[in-house]
């Protein structure tokens, strides 16, 4: 029996803590959230209906759970409002992201590439800019794009347009911050995998009568698919929830789910609604998380 | 956009495979392309057909430099066709810097390397009729060991059933049958340096490198291994090229070693040549070890000289070297004798004083003192009915015939 017990005490506590943080700091709240989508709107505080009364014994307790209802999840799917704003965040994600990809991998390829001393260099360029304030920086971008913005001063100063070009309250200019603001979080990932890439495995590939463009896509673009995968993810599940760049940057036509879900709370004060938008994005954004966990999983077992 | 890719770099596969190809007909042995390309492997021509025909290879006064660091001064050599030559020198020596330019990754900065009367000197890697198998192997991760396997001859543009023919043949040469769809990493050491090897062979290479192949196995798979290789080698007639900074391994292995030091090739024979005749003391202390007798020669004739030494007396050795001359005396350890009294033919001999003796199975070796003051070792054969070993603190005689010791002027 003794041999059995592998963990010491401070090693289980150790094991323990992460899905204790993961309990106390996503699971309970998300049950919050879970229950107030499947409440209904009232004029009160707090501003919806049943409030659970925990301490009121069994029949208070199924009383309050029988006032459940799924109407909100009918609304998302019935309604075009939160459809169309699903289909705009995930396609501003995907988009999003294969530009980010299309940039970044070309970077993180020259920087893996780069003599050792320079690779620190090379990072640092690309993270020094988020030592400052993200919204700032947005607000920067703001000052460039806007009607007689740095963009505009400086097209009509070369004579290249006649008169100013509405870049701001654009798509463009929403993609353009996105990929800005998102940019390390693909680079990173891809640099890591792409640096650690044995070079061994190219000089092998050249001994095999295989072109450096060739090699390129048989063997450094396979290797690096791992650090693709990170990086996608990274960039694409908190795109599609993004709210403060397709306000500050985007048109107000069109609306990504983040957008409308601070519709529903603060203007509509729905919280039900706002609270079922959440849920539904969640389960959404798992399904990518799952793919890339079970990729992860068939390379581990490999390895 | 991988077909794009591959469109790009069509015209520069066609120009490698005709490379390999016109190089494969200029030297074939019997039934031409066709036979080599379709059937296994036909029977070679015995070596001394071979070591008549031009050689496979040949570097010319080939330079490199990294900065001010000379990595490979001026070596010349020619490597016949199926000649299986080793490399042999220690760490830094240039050896696999030299190995790197014969594939292809570095340039030479002068000098030229001819293989079949082309100089290749400035053909990329890939176009090059030259295969590597590489110290860590680098085994493609991602491809399973078919795919290994496989990838020089799809490069080569090769038709898929004779890709799937040449894999199932390669495979059952490295035996590695019912492992085909494995991963590098699902395999051992010893499997992936045999799936190293299969793919540096697939291509049927004209030369093939080796960058110290055996240096991560342990010591009985090594053996178990270096047997294969030269089985393989004898086989497919091929020449190799084998760089190693173990002399046992280049021994076993090679027809013929090249002996380097600070970039220079510094002897170039048979293992038992280049063992029994070394050029230099460095390289008689470097292949083996050796007792080595500094003196002046006295005199010389009839194929002997007598040379005065400090630490022995004047000994008389088989050579020829005019009289007055600093010379050094060579002695392996297993050409010393031991002996309670005066020898037999007592040439050469010295009293001493065992110090000690160490029990390494097979054999023994002694430490022994003699009365100069120097101490040699002796290394004698455990062998059956073996006479009294000596202790430590006897008092012996030690003596060497003079045909069994070298005399070096460098």
């Amino acid at each position: 029996m003794k041999s059995r017990r592998i963990f010491t005490r401070p090693a289980r506590i150790a094991a323990i803590a992460p899905y204790l943080w993961m309990v106390l700091f996503f699971l309970v709240p998300f049950g919050f959230v879970l229950k107030i989508s499947l409440s209904e709107t009232v004029i009160a505080q707090p501003p919806y209906l049943p409030t659970l009364d925990l301490f009121g014994g069994w029949d208070a307790l199924r009383a309050g759970l029988a006032k459940f209802s799924t109407d909100n999840f009918y609304l998302l799917a019935t309604d075009d409002i939160y459809i169309f704003s699903y289909l705009r965040s995930l396609t501003v994600a995907l988009v999003s992201t294969a530009i980010l990809l299309v940039i970044g991998y070309p970077v993180a390829y020259a920087m893996a590439r780069l003599p050792q001393r320079w690779q620190g260099i090379a990072m640092m360029l690309v993270v020094v800019p988020f030592w400052t304030s993200f919204l700032i920086r947005i607000y920067a971008w703001i000052n460039i794009l806007q009607h007689d913005g740095l963009l505009n001063s400086l097209l009509l100063a070369l004579h290249v347009i006649e008169r100013p070009v509405p870049w701001l309250s654009t798509d463009s200019a929403m993609y353009l911050g996105i990929v800005y603001s998102y940019f390390p979080f693909m680079i990173l990932p891809l640099f890591a995998t792409l640096s650690k890439m044995d070079s061994s495995l190219l000089e092998a590939a050249a001994d095999l009568g295989c072109s450096r463009l060739k090699a390129f896509w048989l063997i450094t673009v396979p290797l690096s698919l791992p650090g693709v995968a990170a990086g996608a993810l990274l960039c694409f599940i908190p795109i599609a929830g993004e709210f403060v760049i397709p306000d500050l940057l985007a048109g107000s036509d069109r609306m990504m789910i983040g957008q409308t879900l601070w519709l529903e709370f603060f203007t509509n004060r729905d919280w039900p609604v706002a609270s079922t938008i959440a849920v539904v994005l969640l389960v959404l954004l798992l399904a990518p998380l799952l793919v890339y966990e079970h990729i992860q999983r068939k390379q581990l077992e490999q390895g | 956009m991988v077909a794009v890719a591959r469109l790009d770099n069509a015209p520069s596969d066609a120009k490698s495979m005709a490379f390999w190809l016109g190089t494969r007909l200029h030297n074939e042995p019997s039934g031409g392309v066709r036979d080599q390309m379709q059937g296994g492997f036909s029977a070679q021509p015995g070596h001394a057909e071979r070591s008549q025909s031009a050689p496979l290879m040949r570097i010319e006064s080939v330079g490199k430099r990294f900065g001010g660091f000379v990595a490979v001064d001026g070596v010349s050599l020619e490597i016949g066709v199926g000649e299986f030559f080793a490399l042999l020198g220690p760490s830094g020596c240039g050896k696999t810097t030299l190995l790197r330019m014969l594939a292809g990754f570095e340039t030479p900065d002068e000098g030229g390397i001819w293989l079949d009367g082309k100089n290749i000197a400035d053909v990329p890697p890939h176009l090059r009729p030259v295969n590597m198998m590489f110290q860590n192997y680098a085994l493609f991760p991602h491809l399973s060991v078919e795919g290994n396997i496989a990838f020089g001859l799809k490069q080569a543009g090769m038709p898929k059933d004779e890709i799937a023919a040449r894999v199932a043949e390669m495979v059952a040469l490295v035996r590695l049958q019912g492992l085909e769809r494995r991963k590098p990493d699902q395999l051992s050491g010893g499997q992936r340096q045999r799936v190293a090897l299969a793919r540096a062979l697939a291509r049927r290479p004209r030369l093939l490198l080796l960058d110290e192949p055996l240096a991560a196995l342990d010591k009985k798979l090594r053996a178990e291994t270096q047997a294969e290789l030269v089985e393989v080698q004898r086989r497919l007639g091929m020449s190799f090229i084998i760089v190693t900074h173990d002399q046992e391994e280049a021994m076993t292995l090679a027809d013929r070693i090249g002996v380097m030091n600070k970039g220079q090739l510094v002897q170039v024979a048979a293992p038992r040549a280049l063992y029994e005749q070394p050029d230099t003391r460095w390289i008689a202390g470097f292949v083996g070890d050796i007792n080595l007798f500094e003196g002046q020669v006295m005199s010389q004739g009839d194929g002997f000289v007598s040379v005065a030494t400090q630490a022995a007396g004047l000994l008389r050795v088989a050579g020829g070297v005019e009289a007055g001359k600093s010379v050094c005396i060579a002695v392996r350890p297993e050409k010393l004798s031991l002996s309670h009294g005066l020898s037999s033919h007592d040439n050469n001999a010295q009293p001493g004083e065992v110090l000690d003796a160490d029990y390494l199975g097979g054999l023994t070796r002694y430490r022994v003192k003699l009365a100069g003051g120097d101490v040699v070792q002796v290394v004698r054969a455990n062998a059956a009915g073996n006479d009294i070993p000596f202790a430590a603190g006897q008092q012996v005689m030690v003596s060497f015939a003079p045909e069994d010791a070298v005399v070096l002027t460098q």
